[in-house]
């Protein structure tokens, strides 16, 4: 274990801590956007600089703003939250016990095996290896997903586009 | 209904025209003209006055620092009648008059003179009127002079060591009232 | 000498640091002195010859104005946000590629501060992470003004980084790969045709791509036409209208520098990177006729590649101000529309060009 993933893992855990613990929702939000950030560095030692960079760009960049947005707009701060009442507490606290146990529980029979330098591919995190991978065997969920992304894309700019007769200027 | 200057154009809004629509060729053009003025900047001479070395000629009718003008025998022409204060919109001159003992003739011109007299730049609006309305042609406002910024309130109440206009042109020079040397011979052959 | 490889590297990470703040830095002076020139003015001319010295005391200025924390504002993130908004513009100039490879003896210096198979999207992620320094800065500054300004500034990015992308995507097609550097060696021809030099840049071939580029460029560093996060006069300032000091300063610095690294992107991408026309003739001319080794001739025309790059960046940067002090500025519903039904649509559709030209093997 390298001094960096200590540090990277030490920073990834208290981040995430302080999206649950922090009391000013902004807050909470910018650990999270930290927590994906450290969650980047890791995919950076493990050499898959593809995944770190679109982590960043589609989770960070992209989805945290729109976070950001809805939650500076409600303008939610430490007074303004609402009281929550004993039993939404406890199901909570059931809830994410539970979570806890289904980790723990699937995760007690793995063994980590360690690599093989032998048999180690450093470049299996690689762009093109990725694409390769992406276009050959999964190709059809692949093509599935970028028209569903593009079918959405198309419909906001149907929703944006001026319809005819109207004009607001 | 007949237009007046028949310079009146009738607007009519047609559909653009795909090249109008497509932006750019405007958007070239609007360069294309931008950069006609940055090589004419660059070689011909800019509009620029750069001020403290370059300063450009005033009004002939500007409406400068105020001036308590002396007769031809060099005596002071105010009476201190007040008429310039009662004109002031701003409120901006205050005198005190005072009766001209014996042997003082040669100083002031009438029996009764200012003893003080102040303008306060700082509420003077260089409208003239007090020009306007000075019967003995005594306050006169340059046009040549301005009033000077200064740091401190008190310094823009200009006394009459500041406005009377000094006995010899040599004088008026030390006192910062800039004088051309042209005017400064014209003085002093008026004097002589 | 013996110094290790990284440590090299890291000394050209910092080199290219300083360069950017150094080109910032005269930006502002560079942007003064080209807009009095667009308007027949002098500009700033009285700090030292020519006024070279203006952004020192613009510097000297803003350090010993005031630093205003207005009330209620969160004062860490108050500071924060200019902060990230500098460090982020910052990082994304250190995978640019400035040069080909200098080869003293043994050492081999990459004039780029990190080669990543993915630079491009390096470069994505640190522009997206830009929307973080403006939006944080608006919303700690407690004001509703600053905070309307920062929610604009974010969707007209986000908006804009998607035509960008799309029109990256028909680039990326053509090369195959996400690497700056990559692609610069890519755009090199050695065919004897006097031109062809230039005919090989990827402008050439993606013209389309590129006015889309350079557009969504525009509006990524937030400047003219599309300088709505910060517009004074109509819009009550932007996210840093609490702003004032250096705080404010590094926010006009971070514009700065992501104009930088927008020109030096789009050099790479689209004007060949470090190359420059008849750079192979050259390099046998001075091998053959002046009797040079090869290394120093390789030197030579890595220095005068990093020479032609920056003169290209320049050229951009000179662009982006030439703009600023032309056109007017976008009402905001413009802005969206010409993003996202205007822009996105075209770079959908040079995509579908580039595909089919691929497929026909017209480009490669
Ligand atoms: S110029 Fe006008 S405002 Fe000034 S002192 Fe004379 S009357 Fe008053
Ligand atoms: S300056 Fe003229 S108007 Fe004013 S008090 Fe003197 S004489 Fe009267």
């Amino acid at each position: 274990m390298s001094p960096l993933f200590l540090f990277l893992s030490f920073v990834a855990l208290l981040s995430a801590l302080g999206v649950v613990l922090a009391k000013n929702p902004v807050h909470s939000v910018l650990f999270l956007i930290l927590t994906f950030f450290t969650l980047s560095g890791h995919y950076l030692l493990l050499n898959a600089q593809f995944l770190a960079a679109v982590n960043i760009i589609v989770y960070a960049g992209a989805i945290m703003v729109l976070f950001l947005f809805v939650i500076m707009f409600l303008n939610l701060n430490e007074e303004t939250e609402p009281h929550k009442p004993a039993l939404a507490k406890f199901a909570a606290a059931i809830a994410g016990g539970s979570l806890l146990l289904i980790l723990v529980a699937a995760m007690r029979n793995v063994n980590p095996v360690g690599y093989d330098p032998t048999s180690f591919d450093s470049q299996i995190g690689m762009v093109d290896r990725l694409g390769l991978v992406l276009f050959q065997q999964y190709a059809l969920p692949f093509e599935l997903a970028s028209i569903l992304l593009l079918a959405a894309m198309v419909g906001s700019v149907m929703l944006g586009k001026r319809e005819t007769g109207e004009r607001n200027f | 209904m007949e237009s007046l200057s028949k310079r009146a154009k009738v607007l009519t809004k047609k559909p653009m025209t795909l090249a109008e629509r497509a932006y750019l060729p405007a958007i070239f053009q609007g360069l294309s003209i931008t950069m006609q003025h940055f090589f004419r900047a660059a070689t011909k001479k800019q509009v620029t006055i750069r001020y403290p070395e370059e300063t450009r000629p005033f009004s002939p009718v500007f409406r400068g620092l105020h001036v308590l003008k002396r007769d031809e025998a060099g005596r002071e022409r105010c009476t201190a009648c007040g008429l310039c204060a009662v004109a002031c919109p701003a409120e901006a001159i205050t005198m005190v008059a005072g009766e001209r003992k014996k042997g003082e003739e040669n100083l002031y011109r009438e029996e009764k003179y200012a003893v003080s007299y102040e303008i306060n730049m700082l509420r003077c609006i260089f409208c003239g009127l007090c020009e306007e309305a000075c019967p003995k042609a005594a306050v006169y406002l340059q046009a040549d002079k301005m009033a000077p910024p200064r740091f401190e309130r008190d310094e823009f109440i200009y006394g009459k060591d500041r406005l009377v206009e000094p006995v010899t042109p040599d004088n008026r020079s030390k006192r910062g009232i800039q004088l051309t040397p042209e005017q400064a011979d014209k003085l002093r052959s008026q004097l002589a | 000498m013996d110094f290790p490889p990284l440590a090299w590297q890291g000394l050209v990470v910092l080199v290219v640091f300083g360069v950017s703040l150094l080109i910032a830095t005269y930006s502002t002076y560079a942007e003064r002195v080209i807009a009095a020139f667009l308007q027949d003015r002098v500009g700033p001319d009285r700090a030292g010859p020519f006024g070279l010295l203006q952004p020192l005391a613009d510097a000297v200025k803003l350090f010993t104005k005031e630093e205003f924390f207005p009330a209620g504002a969160n004062r860490a993130l108050f500071v924060f946000g200019p902060c990230l908004a500098m460090v982020t513009a910052l990082m994304s100039s250190a995978v640019i590629p400035f040069g080909n490879v200098l080869q003293f003896g043994e050492t081999a210096i990459h004039l780029q501060g990190i080669e990543i198979n993915v630079g491009m999207l390096y470069v994505f992620g640190m522009v997206s992470l830009g929307v973080y320094g403006i939006m944080i800065g608006g919303w700690a500054s407690n004001n509703k003004f600053s905070l309307l300004g920062a929610i604009r500034a974010a969707s007209q990015n986000i908006s804009y980084e998607i035509a960008m992308g799309l029109a990256l995507i028909a680039v990326l097609m053509m090369s195959g790969t996400l690497s700056l550097r990559e692609i610069t060696f890519q755009q090199v021809s050695d065919a004897p045709f006097v031109w062809q030099d230039i005919f090989n840049w990827n402008v050439m071939k993606q013209p389309l791509g590129f006015i889309i580029f350079i557009v969504c460029a525009f509006a990524e560093t937030n400047r003219t036409p599309f300088d709505l996060p910060e517009c004074e006069t109509e819009l009550i300032g932007g996210y840093h209208t609490e702003y004032s000091s250096m705080k404010m300063g590094l926010y006009l610095f971070a514009e700065y520098i992501n104009v930088f690294v927008a020109s030096a992107v789009m050099s790479v991408l689209y004007f060949g990177g470090f190359n420059f026309p008849f750079q192979a003739e050259l390099r046998n001319w001075l091998v053959s006729s002046q009797g040079l080794e090869l290394v120093t001739a390789q030197n030579i025309i890595t220095i005068l590649g990093l020479v032609g790059l920056f003169a290209k960046i320049f050229s951009f940067i000179f662009f982006f101000m030439w703009v600023r002090w032309t056109l007017p500025r976008f009402r905001y519903d413009q802005l969206m529309r010409l993003g996202w039904t205007i822009l996105i649509p075209l770079a959908i559709f040079n995509i579908m060009l580039t595909g089919g030209l691929i497929t026909f093997g017209v480009i490669k």
